[in-house]
C-alpha cells in the first residue's frame, strides 16, 4: 500500500478510536450537572450515590481521552509534515488555544471533580462539576473550529509559492467564525450529548433489567431521557443547518451525500440505497425532488452534481459518503423515535414495566456512537481529495521523510495498543458497572487504611 | 518581527516552549522517574505506595505535555513538522509507551494473582524509563543538529538518529528523571520504605553525576557548536558549576531528612539541564548538519507576527490557571501516601 493510504487510515483509525471518549465525557458531563444539581436541591442520598458512581465513569472515560489525544496532537507533525507547515499559523493557534484554555480549565477541575468530594463543601464541588463539563465543551469548539478552518477555510491570506506556501492568519475572529463552525459545533454538542447521555440510560435500563438500584435507575433515566429526547430532536435541526451550509460551500460533498451526478439538475432524496460510481447509478429508495426541497424548499431548484467537477477536484468514494451519510440519518430517526416513545410511556407511568424496551435501550448506548463515527467519516472523506478544502491535496500534505514501511510498522502498534486499551476500557467499565452505586462511607475507608498500611 | 519589553515575539514563544517543556520535564519527570526505581522496591506492599504516590497527579502531569505540543505546533510549525516527522519512529513509540504505561498503572492493582502485579509492575518500570529515555534521545539530537535539507526536509535514517551522543543524553535523562523520581517517593512515603528509598535516591544521585559529566565533556568535544556560547560568555560557565554544586546539596539534604528541599532542588537540576540546552541552541532551535544555512531558527520558523501574538496572548492568560491547578492539586494531596478506597 502507498504511504497516503496507510497514513490516512491511520489518522483515520486513531482519531475514530479517540472520538469515542471525549463525546463520552461531554455527555456525561452534562448528566453529572443534573445529578448533583439534584442533590444540591433535594439532599436525596439516591442523588448522591448517582453523582459518585458515574463521577467513578467519567474518571475512567476522561482518562482515555486524555491518553489517545495526546497522541493526535503528535500525529499531524509525524505523518503530515507538509499540512502541519502548511496550516500551521491558523490550525496551531486553534489547538494551542484548546490546549491553554478549554483543557487548563477541564484539568483545574478535574481534579476537584474526582478527588475533592471530602475535601471541598458541596457547592465548590458543584461548580467543580459545571466548569469541567464547560471546559470539555470549550475543547470541542477550538477543535472543531480548527477542523471547519480545513473545510470551509476563512480569515487567511496564502503567503510563498510552490512548496513554500502556507496560509497566515489575517483576521482571528474570522478564522474561528468561519462558515461552518457555529453549524457544525452545535452538531457536534449534541452528538456529544447523546452519547454520553445514552450511556447512561443504557446502564440504568440494565440496573432496572437486573432489579438493582431501580429507585436511583429509575430517578436517573427519567431525568436523562428528558435531555436525550432533546438533544434527539434538536439534532434534526442543526443537521438540516449543516446540511444547508455544505451545499452552499462544499457542493461537491453535498452532491456525494446523495450520489447527485448530474452537473445541475433537480436532485432526489433517497432513504437508503446503493451507489454504482462507474455508471453514475443509484438503486434504492428514494423521495423525488426530496433534496432540492430540503434545501431549497421548493421542487424546481436545480443542485450542482458531481459531474459538475472535474474528476479529481470531487470525492473518490462516492458510495462510501453515501452510505456513511444515510446510516447516520437513519440513527438520528431511529433516536428519535425511540426517546419520544420512551417519553410517553413515562408520561403514562408504564416505561420502567416494558423490559424489551429496557433490554433495546441496554443496547441503545452504541447508536450515537456508531452515528457520530459516521458523521465524521461522512465530513472527511466528503472533503476528499482536499484536506483544506480547495487550497491543499491530501496527497500533498504527507511527510516528505517518512517511508511507507514505517508508517505500516506504527499502525500495526496502534492497532495493538488500542486493541488492549479497549479491552481494558471495557473491563474496567464492566467492573464498575457490576461494582453499582455502594461505595464505602468515609469512616469505613479511613478503617481500612489503617489496616492496610504497614 | 514585532517586540514586546524590548524581546521580539519570536524569542517570546521559544522562551515560553522552553518553560512549558520545562515544566513538564520537572512535573512528569517525578514520575516518570517514580516508575523507572519501581522494581527496585521489593514487597508488595511498598509498590502498592509508591503507584499511589504517583496516583493523583500523573495524568495532570501529561496536561504539559499536551500545551507543550500546541504551543510548538502554533509557534513553530516548521520546527513541529520537521521534528516530528524526522523522528517518526521514536515520537510513535514515545506515544505508544504513554498509552502502555497508562494501561499499567490502572491495570496493576485491579487483580490479586502474583503473576498479574509482576507482569504490570515490569511493565510500567520498562514503559516509564523508556518514555524518559526517548525524549533524551530527541534532546540530545536537537543538541547535536540533525541532517536537513533546504526544504527543511530530514535526509537522515532511522540509525542516525542512535548515535553515540544521544544515547547518552537520553541515559542522562533516565538518571535525572530517577533521581527526582526517588527523591520525590522518599518526600511521600515512612519508615523503611522510605529509608529503602533514600539509597535508591543515592545511587541515582551518583549516575547522574557521572552521566551529566560525561555528557558535558562529550559536548565539548564533539558538539562544539552548543558550547560556543558559554566561550563567547564564560560567565555562563556558572551554570553546570551551578548545577554541580546542586547535585552535592541534594545529597546532603536527603542526607539531612529534608526532602521537600531536596525534590526542589531536582526539580531545579531539572530546568536548569534545560536552560543550558536553550542557551546552546538560541537562535537555532533546530540545526542542520548539513548545512547552517538550512538550520531552522526563531527568526526563519516562527509563526506570523500576528499568530504569535495571539498565541502569547493565550499563554499570558492560560499559564497562571495552569500554574494554580498544579499548585491546587499538589496542596490536596500534601502529606504521606495513604491507601483507601479510591486507590489504584
Amino acid at each position: 500500500m502507498d504511504i497516503e493510504i496507510l497514513s490516512r487510515i491511520q489518522f483515520a483509525f486513531t482519531i475514530s478510536f479517540h472520538y469515542i471518549y471525549p463525546p463520552l465525557s461531554i455527555g456525561l458531563g452534562l448528566a453529572l450537572v443534573v445529578f448533583e444539581g439534584m442533590y444540591l436541591r433535594t439532599r436525596d442520598k439516591h442523588y448522591e450515590q448517582l453523582t459518585k458512581f458515574w463521577i467513578k465513569i467519567f474518571a475512567l472515560i476522561f482518562g482515555i481521552g486524555v491518553a489517545t489525544g495526546i497522541v493526535m496532537e503528535f500525529e499531524f507533525g509525524t505523518n503530515w509534515a507538509a499540512y502541519s507547515r502548511y496550516v500551521g499559523d491558523i490550525f496551531g493557534s486553534a489547538l494551542a488555544a484548546e490546549g491553554v484554555f478549554a483543557f487548563a480549565l477541564e484539568s483545574t477541575f478535574l481534579g476537584v471533580l474526582l478527588f475533592g468530594w471530602n475535601k471541598v463543601s458541596p457547592k465548590v464541588h458543584f461548580f467543580s462539576t459545571v466548569m469541567v463539563t464547560l471546559g470539555s465543551m470549550f475543547s470541542a469548539i477550538w477543535i472543531v473550529v480548527a477542523n471547519s478552518w480545513q473545510q470551509t477555510p476563512a480569515g487567511y491570506k496564502i503567503v510563498g509559492q510552490g512548496l513554500e506556501a502556507r496560509a497566515e492568519i489575517t483576521d482571528f475572529w474570522a478564522m474561528v467564525f468561519n462558515p461552518s463552525s457555529v453549524d457544525r459545533i452545535m452538531h457536534v454538542w449534541i452528538g456529544a450529548f447523546l452519547s454520553g447521555t445514552f450511556l447512561v440510560l443504557s446502564v440504568h435500563a440494565y440496573y432496572i433489567l437486573k432489579n438493582r438500584y431501580v429507585e436511583q435507575s429509575k430517578k436517573a433515566f427519567g431525568l436523562v431521557l428528558i435531555i436525550a429526547t432533546v438533544a434527539a430532536l434538536s439534532q434534526l435541526f442543526t443537521g438540516h443547518s449543516s446540511a444547508n451550509g455544505v451545499a452552499v460551500n462544499q457542493p461537491a460533498k453535498l452532491a456525494s451525500f446523495e450520489g447527485h451526478y448530474d452537473s445541475l439538475a433537480v436532485a432526489d432524496m433517497y432513504l437508503f440505497g446503493w451507489v454504482n460510481d462507474q455508471k453514475q447509478q443509484v438503486t434504492g429508495v428514494k423521495i423525488p425532488k426530496g433534496l432540492t426541497f430540503l434545501l431549497y424548499q421548493d421542487f424546481t431548484t436545480p443542485v450542482k452534481g458531481l459531474n459538475a467537477f472535474n474528476k479529481n477536484d470531487r470525492p473518490g468514494q462516492v458510495n462510501f459518503v453515501f452510505q456513511t451519510y444515510h446510516i447516520m440519518i437513519m440513527i438520528g430517526m431511529a433516536l428519535i423515535g425511540l426517546t419520544l416513545f420512551a417519553l410517553f410511556l413515562w408520561w403514562k407511568n408504564k416505561l420502567f414495566d416494558k423490559r424489551w424496551l429496557m433490554a433495546v435501550f441496554g443496547f441503545s448506548v452504541l447508536l450515537p456512537q456508531i452515528a457520530n463515527q459516521v458523521g465524521w467519516y461522512t465530513a472527511e472523506v466528503g472533503r476528499q481529495p482536499w484536506v483544506v478544502y480547495g487550497l491543499l491535496r491530501t496527497s500533498d500534505a504527507l511527510s516528505e521523510n517518512v517511508k511507507a514501511g514505517q508508517v505500516l510498522f506504527s499502525l500495526i502498534l496502534f492497532t495493538f495498543i488500542y486493541l488492549v486499551l479497549f479491552i481494558l476500557f471495557i473491563y474496567l467499565l464492566n467492573k464498575k458497572i457490576q461494582h453499582g452505586l455502594d461505595f464505602a462511607t468515609p469512616e469505613t475507608a479511613v478503617t481500612q487504611t489503617n489496616l492496610t498500611t504497614p | 518581527m514585532e517586540t514586546f519589553l524590548n524581546i521580539d515575539l519570536g524569542t517570546w514563544m521559544f522562551l515560553v516552549i522552553g518553560a512549558v517543556f520545562s515544566g513538564y520535564a520537572i512535573l512528569d519527570g517525578f514520575d516518570l522517574g517514580a516508575g523507572t526505581v519501581h522494581l527496585f522496591l521489593r514487597e508488595e506492599q511498598s509498590r502498592r505506595i509508591a503507584l499511589n504516590a504517583i496516583g493523583p497527579v500523573w495524568d495532570g502531569n501529561e496536561v504539559w505535555l499536551v500545551i507543550g505540543g500546541g504551543t510548538l505546533f502554533a509557534g513553530f510549525p516548521k520546527v513541529y513538522a520537521t521534528l516530528l516527522s524526522a523522528f517518526y519512529t521514536p515520537f510513535i513509540l514515545f506515544l505508544v509507551l504513554l498509552i502502555l504505561r497508562a494501561i499499567a498503572i490502572e491495570f496493576r492493582s485491579k487483580e490479586p494473582m502474583r503473576w498479574w502485579r509482576k507482569l504490570w509492575d515490569t511493565v510500567y518500570a520498562i514503559s516509564s524509563t523508556l518514555v524518559g529515555f526517548t525524549l533524551g534521545v530527541v534532546l540530545g539530537n536537537v543538541v547535536r543538529g540533525i541532517a536537513i535539507d533546504e526544504n527543511m526536509i530530514f535526509k537522515g535514517g532511522l540509525l542516525d538518529i542512535f548515535n553515540p551522543y544521544a544515547l547518552l543524553t537520553g541515559l542522562t535523562v533516565v538518571t535525572l528523571f530517577a533521581l527526582h523520581g526517588s527523591v520525590y517517593l522518599v518526600m511521600k512515603t515512612k519508615g523503611s520504605l522510605s529509608e529503602r528509598l533514600v539509597h535508591i535516591s543515592k545511587i541515582a544521585g551518583m549516575l547522574f553525576t557521572i552521566c551529566y559529566l560525561a555528557l558535558s565533556v562529550a559536548t565539548l568535544v564533539f558538539v562544539p557548536h552548543a558550547a560556543h556560547e558559554f566561550f563567547d560568555n564564560p560567565l555562563l560557565f556558572l551554570i553546570p558549576v551551578i548545577t554541580l554544586l546542586l547535585l552535592l546539596n541534594e545529597r546532603l539534604l536527603i542526607v539531612r531528612g529534608k526532602y521537600w528541599l531536596a525534590f526542589l532542588t531536582s526539580a531545579l537540576l531539572t530546568s536548569l539541564l534545560l536552560i543550558t540546552i536553550a542557551i546552546g541552541l538560541y537562535p537555532n532551535i533546530l540545526m542542520s548538519t548539513i548545512s547552517s544555512a538550512n538550520s531552522l531558527t526563531i527568526a526563519n520558523s516562527a509563526a506570523s507576527t500576528k499568530s504569535l501574538g495571539i498565541i502569547l496572548t493565550f499563554v499570558l492568560i492560560g499559564a497562571p490557571l495552569v500554574l494554580i491547578y498544579t499548585l491546587f492539586l499538589f496542596k490536596t494531596f500534601r502529606g504521606k501516601v495513604e491507601i483507601d478506597e479510591m486507590s489504584y
